[in-house]
């Protein structure tokens, strides 16, 4: 049994050297087949973060889900096409039912200029396209609308400042029907057809025109919708809007059933490369506002990671030696076992991949405590078997054994919580909550099995008062129970 | 067993501390963070010399947005919270706070590089504070059903739920000592209640109940055997047995939460301090407050 017990030991401190090489190969050595550096959170590397709700009020509720995966799919194209390294967009639901919020989080590693990111994900090119208003007492209205209120505008121009105030002295003047009618196009009258039907824009290049055209082609929805607009205003002028602005507008000479059409406008070649990409990329399904943006730079990070190295260092160093003044000989065991520990459990960091943070890396500290209280337990039960005149042996024998329902309960309790955090919690309580898991199920594993088979190995049976000196531990060694 | 003979004294102790730990939090209020009011941080640094914070105020204010804080960071930094801002008005400020002093525009841009800059919105914040109170809530239940399951063999002197009862009261013992220091180091220092905050009580809250675990396994291990004339007697035992390990488990995280407050991050300071207040009172109440309650609780009983 013995030999087996050592050959066992040796295998789990070779094991825990390997874990440890393979920690610092896959963090250092970006050649190796192993690199897989620590997956870094935003307040760490630096970089943005964009949080957008998504306005869910004019859908049918069972399709949310479907619109918001589709959002995250438009939106995480967008952000590749922005061409930062491994951006995250997430979607988010919080609360339940009605009352639900559903949100997009976006995280741009590396991005400080927040606001060119923010253009980037929420401009979207609008295409619209609108029929030539008749003459007639409609269109009369609006523009006699719209020139009462400019002239109106132009006599107090001056004296108002804010834009809420002029709002509402218009309202109070003209009533908001009016304002309605004013704000209307009066050339135009909207068609319906959006570029929801669009299926594919490309760059084209019209030998009857100057520099590039935008090519259109329609799904079949629209394709149907197309012609039967375009048959129902023959004659008339069709303008194409791009972002609320009037591109082109031709004149309709027959009914387009291809569901093609083009726009030429004065494009010049990398305006017209950018419009089609934007086109292609699409339309939000959702209409977004943005509800938070944090930016963090890369010199705070930076400070923030290696202070954390160094703190997690230190208390290493701490644990370290009051193990080994309190517990002697087991201590030493045990600060073997929870340098396997610290290598198991970064390296599932990396595996997983686990996002560090600040949190996440104060989490982990933290962990190296908690991971030594089951050794803690251990050691204490067996100091007690041996002032009760167990021989060594015996004592580690029933100290394991004992304080395993102790250690178990416990860490059962801590377990359960953790669950909650993840399950319950914000991203950041989320990664803390899988950290102390992560961390309470090593511990197990090495506070127990890697520091009984160590123990073990090691083979002490005698009687001698150094070997019952090794084992016991703290300043009560050879003290009674004087206490009760 | 000392603590058991003087269990009134100290639980009445304990029932001071919690007294006072919520006059604090009722006096001073938990200081909230921006992450659960919303509200903006923007830290930016001087690439030269730092004008004076009260003239760097002075021009915040000129913008009219509202209450605005303006605190110096280290040599050459500041940090303006304001409530939500968007980009444009993040860059009035950049330019409010370096035109000071100057008189072209053109020398006062890029003269502070910014460190970070979050906005968040109301809503965003007191969603998050909800959360972290059902987590709270949720976990407290959990831990009851899961102590009264695995003392439900020990029954017969005490019952099993009473154990999780006993558990969940020295739990709320510690958070709400932990809460009522926050709010002092809130209304007296810079402490903010933060998401990390919350995240320091949860721990906390799963620390505390491992450490009554601890004394509790102990008695419910001489329950079993027997040992005592009494539940009273007993437990006293129980805790001679393990006041060591209970002490020196939580030493150990003691100790590495020194080394984070002392090394760490500057963001995770106050966690650690927090954290470190927490388990002290964690180990405390399991020691001084569960135990003595568990027999208080057991005599009631017999009584009535």
């Amino acid at each position: 049994m013995n030999t087996k017990t050592r050959f066992l030991a040796l295998l789990l401190l070779i094991g825990g050297i390997l874990i440890g090489y393979f920690v610092y190969v896959s963090e250092t050595d970006s050649k190796s087949w192993a690199y897989r550096p620590f997956h870094l959170g935003l307040d760490l590397s630096g970089g943005s973060q964009l949080v957008y709700e998504a306005d869910t009020s004019k859908i049918d509720p069972s399709q949310i889900g479907e619109a918001m995966s589709a959002l995250r799919e438009v939106i995480e194209r967008r952000v590749n096409a922005f061409g930062v390294g491994e951006p995250i967009v997430q979607a988010e639901q919080v609360g339940i039912g009605a009352n639900a919020k559903h949100r997009l989080i976006v995280e741009l590693p590396g991005v400080t200029d927040v606001k060119k990111a923010q253009e980037m994900i929420s401009e979207t090119p609008s295409l619209e396209f609108k029929i030539e208003r008749p003459d007639g007492v409609e269109k009369q209205a609006i523009v006699s609308a719209k020139k009462e209120v400019a002239d109106y505008l132009q006599t107090i121009s001056a004296s108002s400042t804010s834009v809420a105030k002029l709002t509402e002295q218009l309202n109070s003047r003209f009533g908001a029907e009016k304002i309605a009618l004013a704000s209307e196009d009066a050339d135009f009258v909207s068609s319906g057809f959006t570029g929801k039907y669009l299926q594919k824009s490309t760059v084209q290049f019209n030998p009857n025109s100057i520099g590039p055209s935008i090519g259109l082609s329609f799904n079949d929805e629209g394709v149907k919708l197309f012609a039967k607009i375009t048959e129902a205003n023959v004659n008339k002028k069709l303008a194409i809007f791009l972002d609320g602005n009037m591109i082109s507008a031709p004149v309709i000479r027959e009914a387009i059933r291809d569901g093609k059409a083009e726009i030429s406008g004065q494009f010049t070649v990398t305006e017209a490369k950018t419009l089609v990409r934007n086109l292609n990329l699409g339309a939000l399904p959702l209409p977004v506002s943005l509800a938070s943006t944090q930016t963090i730079g890369p010199t705070l990070g930076e400070v923030a990671m290696k202070s954390g190295v160094k703190a997690g260092l230190i208390g290493l160093l701490f644990i370290a030696l009051f193990m080994l003044f309190w517990y002697r000989l087991p201590g030493l065991v045990a600060v073997v076992s929870l340098s396997i520990y610290v290598a198991i459990v970064l390296s599932i960091f990396k595996l997983i991949p686990v996002t560090l943070t600040a949190a996440g890396i104060a989490g982990f500290i933290l962990s190296i405590g908690i991971a030594v209280d089951a050794n803690v337990l251990i050691f204490e039960r067996l100091k007690e078997e041996l002032r009760n005149g167990k021989n060594v042996q015996n004592a580690m024998t029933d100290g394991f054994a004992r304080a395993w329902s102790s250690i178990r309960d416990s860490n059962i309790s801590t377990i359960l919580s953790s669950i909650i955090l993840f399950w319950f919690g914000s991203s950041l309580i989320r990664g803390f909550g899988l950290n102390l898991a992560i961390g309470v199920i090593v511990s197990m594993f090495t506070a127990i099995t890697v520091t009984r088979t160590l123990l073990f190995a090691l083979g002490f049976r005698g009687e001698s008062k150094f070997v019952r000196f090794l084992f016991s531990s703290g300043l009560t060694t050879a003290k009674n129970d004087n206490l009760k | 067993m000392f603590i058991i003979k003087h269990r009134i004294f100290f639980v009445s102790l304990s029932a001071l501390f919690v007294l006072t730990g919520l006059v604090l939090v009722w006096m001073y209020g938990l200081n909230p963070g921006t992450d659960f009011k919303g509200g903006a941080i923007y830290e930016v640094e001087y690439v030269g010399a730092r004008p004076n914070v009260d003239l760097v105020r002075s021009e915040v204010n000129k913008l009219n947005l509202g209450s605005v804080s303006v605190t110096p960071v280290g040599e050459k930094g500041v940090l303006i919270k304001t409530k939500p801002i968007d980009q444009s008005q993040k860059q009035a400020i950049a330019l409010a706070i370096t035109g000071y002093g100057s008189t072209t525009e053109a020398t006062t841009t890029g003269s502070v590089v910014e460190k970070r800059f979050s906005s968040i919105g109301p809503a965003v914040g007191q969603e998050l504070f909800k959360k972290g109170i059902l987590a709270i809530a949720l976990v407290m239940i959990v831990i009851i059903l899961f102590i009264a399951l695995a003392f439900s063999k020990v029954s017969y002197m005490v019952s099993s739920w009473k154990y999780g009862v006993v558990t969940i009261v020295a739990l709320l013992h510690d958070i709400i000592i932990a809460s009522g220091v926050a709010a002092y180091l809130g209304h007296f220092g810079t402490f903010e209640a933060d998401a990390l905050f919350l995240t320091a009580l949860l721990t906390i809250m799963a620390l505390s109940v491992n450490d009554t675990i601890v004394i509790f396994d102990r008695i419910r291990e001489n329950l079993k055997s027997r040992s005592g004339r009494d539940f009273e007697e007993t437990v006293g035992i129980s805790m001679n047995q393990s006041f060591v390990r209970s002490i020196n488990t939580s030493l150990t995280v003691i100790l590495t939460l020194v080394a984070l407050y002392l090394f760490g991050a500057e963001s995770t300071k106050n966690f650690a301090l927090i954290m470190a207040i927490g388990m002290f009172f964690g180990t405390y109440s399991s020691i001084f407050l569960a135990s003595p309650l568990l027999v208080i609780w057991e005599k009631m009983g017999k009584r009535g």
